[in-house]
Formats: structure tokens, sequence, C-alpha cells
């Protein structure tokens, strides 16, 4: 997070694909776009240094062995005054490495993120390409609870979700299975979205004379959808994709907050805020500053490509 | 017209009828009822009479049909974990989340129909471009990280707010009231202002666009040139044509309004309904989970329904469609 590294240069000496896609549209209007890049950026660090948490982090936050409540309480970037060991950003009350907390926890918060757009993704998507491309009866009856359900708020139902699934799992496997319940809870919460996108532009693509052609030849409904309608209803479904990243890291730090999400043993960027909340009133105020801080900007910069993306791929604004 | 009426509720009650079995289901196949009332050391005669009398043993289409009716009556049965009736944990709860969503909606409404309307006018003023910088942040900012920091602000270094619960209330009937103390007043401020901030942001922008919008119509050009005065423009004219769709979007909100109160209603240990249910979630209360979930739907329904009505009177062009002669 504090090594400010560019993405690679592509300039070099960019040859066929690379330099086609160096050209195209879609890269352009990236790299003009400050806004753009920066965002990239962010991300792209933050990701990185998440995904790589193990060989970055000055400490194993969750080795028992490796704290020392003699180091509790550090502040941040000043030695502790009995070991003189430093934290960039502080230490906890059991002497855990704030920034260190902060990479794995940003691990999980972008693990259960990605893993729920991509759950809600492929049940918004194959719903929306059913509903549109049967049409009927199947159409209206997926659309009536995609409407139901988009008329509740996401933490809702991402809540009844998890209160449900934590009745049916049995408590010994309860904390092994959070993360994936709260995967599901939070996909079951935003798949609508993609429905009513994919159904329109399934409508349009339908009478299209490409899907004449395909059916013609003989092609089964299967293969027509997957292969021949799918990939032209895509695009704004990538836009969707983006944005709810973002929504779904929030959504998940708010369970996580409020107690219904990861548990203290396997922390989020949720959990850690929660945690940190009840230092606010003793003055530890690093405890729950940066793991707020390391939230705020990775939705930030997710949100703010996802809106360039939406621009960039808007043919109104070209 | 009236065709358009019977509609709307027709579909409300479908929706109301799908959160029905919803809740049901939850109730009659998540976990074992009858051990979750009795415990595990009941006896099986015990479990066989509660088996009995909760009517399990019947076909299920009856039980619904029975589940149905009780929560019509808004009976949903008895607490799991606190072992009272679901009912009566609601009422308790219900003033608490009532005053501050109601307040919360009428605060976003007039300052975000304020800021708007400034943003729109004096659009390149300064004070503008902070207003909608800060509406920018304000979406990106996670609800409870705005309660917290409010808390940190008001209560932690100036010292001026409560920063937790609801301070002395009043009782009136059932009813308990914090409208009517100091400390009940000023433990509202800030729950108040954490909740309402998100719609306040989303308000205060479709006023401005939508009044950008307004202000480049030919009713507006043909106005000025009769000499119409500039204020009276803005706000006889503008506004008014600008209200229509605020009012949809903030009637669509109120439910929204409900939902994010779980949220602010933890950061601020509220005692409200939202309080209620992350709890019940906790410890899988059924009885409680689908009580209020069938609540919520029930204001949701309600308030669109209500926007539905609104929207008939304030455009008539409704009053004519299909179903009017």
């Amino acid at each position: 997070m504090n090594q400010n590294v560019p993405p690679p240069p592509t300039t070099g000496a960019p040859a066929g694909r690379l330099a086609r896609a160096w050209d195209s549209d879609l890269a352009y209007s990236f790299r003009t776009s400050p806004v753009a890049v920066f965002a990239a950026v962010l991300a792209l660090v933050m990701v990185m240094s998440a995904i790589a948490a193990p060989l970055i982090a000055p400490y194993d936050p969750f080795d028992p062995a490796s704290l020392d409540l003699m180091d509790g309480f550090t502040r941040p970037m000043q030695p502790n005054e009995i070991s003189g060991k430093v934290f960039w950003l502080g230490s906890d009350g059991q002497g855990r490495d704030i920034f260190s907390a902060i990479l794995y926890g940003s691990r999980v918060s972008l693990l259960v993120g990605a893993a729920s757009v991509i759950f809600s993704l492929v049940l918004g998507v194959g719903l929306g390409l059913v509903a549109g491309y049967v049409g009927g009866r199947t159409e209206a009856l997926i659309m009536r609870v995609a409407d139901i359900q988009l008329s509740f708020p996401a933490i809702l139902v991402a809540l009844l979700v998890f209160g449900v699934a934590r009745g049916l799992i049995p408590p010994a496997a309860q904390e092994q299975a959070t993360l994936w319940v709260l995967v599901v809870a939070i996909g079951l919460s935003n798949w609508a979205q993609y429905a009513r996108t994919v159904r329109g532009s399934t409508l349009v693509e339908k009478n299209k004379v490409y899907v004449d052609a395909a059916r013609l030849i003989g092609l089964k409904a299967m293969p027509v959808m997957l292969r021949h309608v799918l990939p032209n209803v895509m695009g704004p479904v990538l836009v969707i994709a983006t944005i709810n990243l973002a929504l779904a890291i929030i959504e998940e730090a708010t369970l996580s907050f409020l107690g219904v999400g990861m548990p203290p043993t396997q922390p989020s960027l949720g959990t850690l805020i929660r945690f940190g909340q009840q230092f606010l009133f003793s003055g530890e105020w690093w405890i729950l500053f940066f793991p707020a801080l390391a939230l705020v900007l990775l939705a930030l910069a997710i949100n703010l490509l996802g809106d360039w993306l939406r621009d960039a791929l808007n043919p109104k604004l070209r | 017209m009236l065709a358009y009426v019977v509609r709307s509720i027709m579909q409300g009650l479908i929706v109301m009828l799908a959160v029905a079995f919803i809740a049901f289901s939850m109730f009659r196949f998540v976990g074992d009822p009858v051990v979750n009332m009795l415990g595990q050391e009941a006896t099986l005669q015990d479990r066989a009479e509660l088996t009995e009398r909760l009517g399990l043993n019947d076909p299920v289409p009856l039980q619904f049909g029975r589940f149905l009716m009780n929560a019509v009556q808004f009976d949903f049965g008895i607490s799991y974990r606190q072992g009272r009736k679901v009912s009566s944990l609601i009422a308790e709860r219900l003033p608490a989340t009532v005053e501050l969503a109601v307040l919360s909606a009428i605060f976003a409404l007039v300052i975000g129909i304020g800021l708007g309307v400034f943003a729109a006018i004096r659009r390149d003023s300064w004070l503008a471009h902070v207003v909608m910088t800060v509406s920018l942040i304000g979406v990106s900012l996670p609800t409870f990280l705005i309660g917290i920091g409010l808390i940190y602000i008001f209560a932690v270094e100036l010292r001026w707010l409560p920063s937790f619960g609801r301070g002395e209330t009043v009782k009136i009937g059932w009813w308990s009231t914090g409208l009517l103390t100091t400390s009940g007043l000023k433990s509202l401020i800030m729950p108040v202002v954490t909740l309402g901030f998100l719609q306040l942001t989303l308000i205060m922008r479709l006023v401005r666009s939508e009044m950008l919008e307004v202000m480049r119509s030919d009713f507006v050009r043909f106005a000025r040139a009769r000499g119409v005065s500039e204020r009276n423009i803005e706000f006889r004219h503008a506004l008014r044509n600008t209200m229509i769709p605020v009012i949809t979007i903030a009637g669509l909100q109120l439910g929204g309004v409900i939902a994010f109160a779980i949220v602010t209603e933890t950061v601020f240990q509220w005692p409200g309904l939202g309080a209620l249910f992350v709890n019940a979630v906790q410890f899988v209360d059924i009885p409680v989970m689908s009580a209020y979930l069938f609540f919520v739907a029930a204001v949701f329904v309600l308030t669109s329904l209500m926007v539905d009505m609104i929207y008939l009177a304030l455009d008539p062009r409704l009053k004519s469609g299909p179903g009017a002669k």
C-alpha cells in the first residue's frame, strides 16, 4: 500500500495484438482520463498487496506465538516503549500489527466481494438469458421474482439469507462456512440487476439475423444462447459487475460490522472496523481509522473505475 | 382509473403473499421449531404434545393457511431466545424506529430539496461545487462509517451529544417518545443525520438535475419572456415541476430508510426494530426474523401504494389511461 508502483509500462515496442489494444478507443479513453488512471493504480496496488499479503506483511497477525501483549496499543510510527518494535500503523490491544491485519483483511474482503459478484453474475445472467430467450411464463415468473427482490434493499436480503444459512448449517461447521455463506448471501441479494439488463438486451438480440441463422442450421436453444447471444449481451454486464464489486465489498463490511459476517479469527476489513470501534473512546483511534480508510479507498477506486468504464462504453458520450 | 388502483393493490397483495410464504418456510423448515422452543432436554412426550399443539402434524398447505391467518393478525408466536410474544417485542421497539425513520426522511427531504435547489440556481458558485463534491464522497462512504465519524467528532472530541441510546423517553399510552425531553432530542440528532445522509445526497442530486432540466424548457423561457420575476420562475414554475419525480423517489426510499435503520441502530445502540432484527439473525431467532420481514414488506407495499396514489393525483394523464373510458 505504501509502495506506489505504477502499472508496468505497456508502451515499449508494442506489436500486433498489444498495439491494437493500445490504440483502441477504450485504451485511449483510459489514457486521457487522469481519474481513471489514478483509480486503476490505486486499485491495482491494493489488490496486489492484498494478494501478496504473506510476502509483504511485516508480521503474521494470526500467529499467536508472534503476538506479545507488551506490544499492545503502540502508536503508529513510534517505537513501542518496552520492546522498541515499530508498527507502521500502530498495533491493537493484543499487540497485533494493524498494517498486517489490513493486508490480510482486504484479502478476505476482496475474496468475498469478487466471489459474490461472480455468483450473482452467473445467476443473474443465466436467468436473464433464459427469461429473454424463452419468454412466456418462464419470463414472467423470473422477472416477477426479480422485481420483488429489487424492491427490498440488498442488506436486508443478505441478512435474511445469512440467518437462514445459520439455522441450516450445524454449529461445528459454521466458522469454516461463514465465508461461503457470505458469498451466497451477498450474491443472492444482487442478481436481479443483471437479470433485468440481460433480459433486455437478449430481447433485442433474439430478433437479429445471426440468431435466426444459428437456429436454421439446427442448433438447440442452449448453444444458441450460450455461444451466440451471450457474447453480445455481456458489455453492460461488465459495467454493472465493476460497480457491484464496490457495493459487495461495502455490503460485506457492513455485515461483518453488524456482527453477522466474518468471525474475529478470520477478520475482513468490516470485522476490523467493528473491533476498532470499541477503542474509539479510549483514544486509540488508529485501530479503527486505518482499516476504515483502507475500505473507503478500495471502494472509491473501484467505484471510479466503474464510472469511467460506464462512460467509456456508452456510445452516446463518445 | 379504478383499474389502476385495483391493479396496484393486487400487486401489493401478491408481494405480501410471497413474503408470507418465505416467512412460513423459514419457520417450518429452518431448524426444528419444537426443539427450538423446548430446548434439547425436553422429553419425547413434551415434544409430541407441542408438535400437536402447533399443528405441525397437519398437511403443509393447511399449516401455511393457519400461518397466514395469524400473520394477518400480526401473531408470530413466541421468540425462541427471549421467550416473549414477538408481537409485544415489536410493539415495544416500534416507536424508536418510527421516530428515527420519519425524522430522517423529513431531514433528508427538507435539506436535500433546499441544497438541490441552491446547487441548481447558483450552479457556478464555489459553495455549490463544495456541496456536490461532499455529496459524491457521501455516496461512497458506508453508512456505518458516517455514524462512527459523527460519534468521534461530536461525542468523543467535542462531548456535545450522547453516543448511544435514546436518552430519556416519555410514555404516551404504549408509545414511548424521545421527542419531549432534551436528552431524547439530543440523542436523536446523530442517528437522524447518519440515516438520512444517503437519502439526502440522492434527493439533492435528483432535485438539481431535474431543476436544471426544467429551467431549460420552453415554458420557463416563455415565462421569462413574459417578464415573470426570476424568483417566481424558480419556485413557482421550476420547483413545482421538479416535485413529481422527487416525491416518487422519496416515497420509495422510505423502505430503504427502514432497512438502513438496521445499520444505524447498531452503530448508536438504538433500541429499535433493526437492532432487534440483527440480534435475531445472530441467534437464529426465526419468529422474530419472519415478523420483521413481514413488517418491512408491509411498509414497502404500503409506501409504494401511496406513491402510486400520489402519482394519480399529480399526473392527470393516468386518470384517462386504459381502464377509464
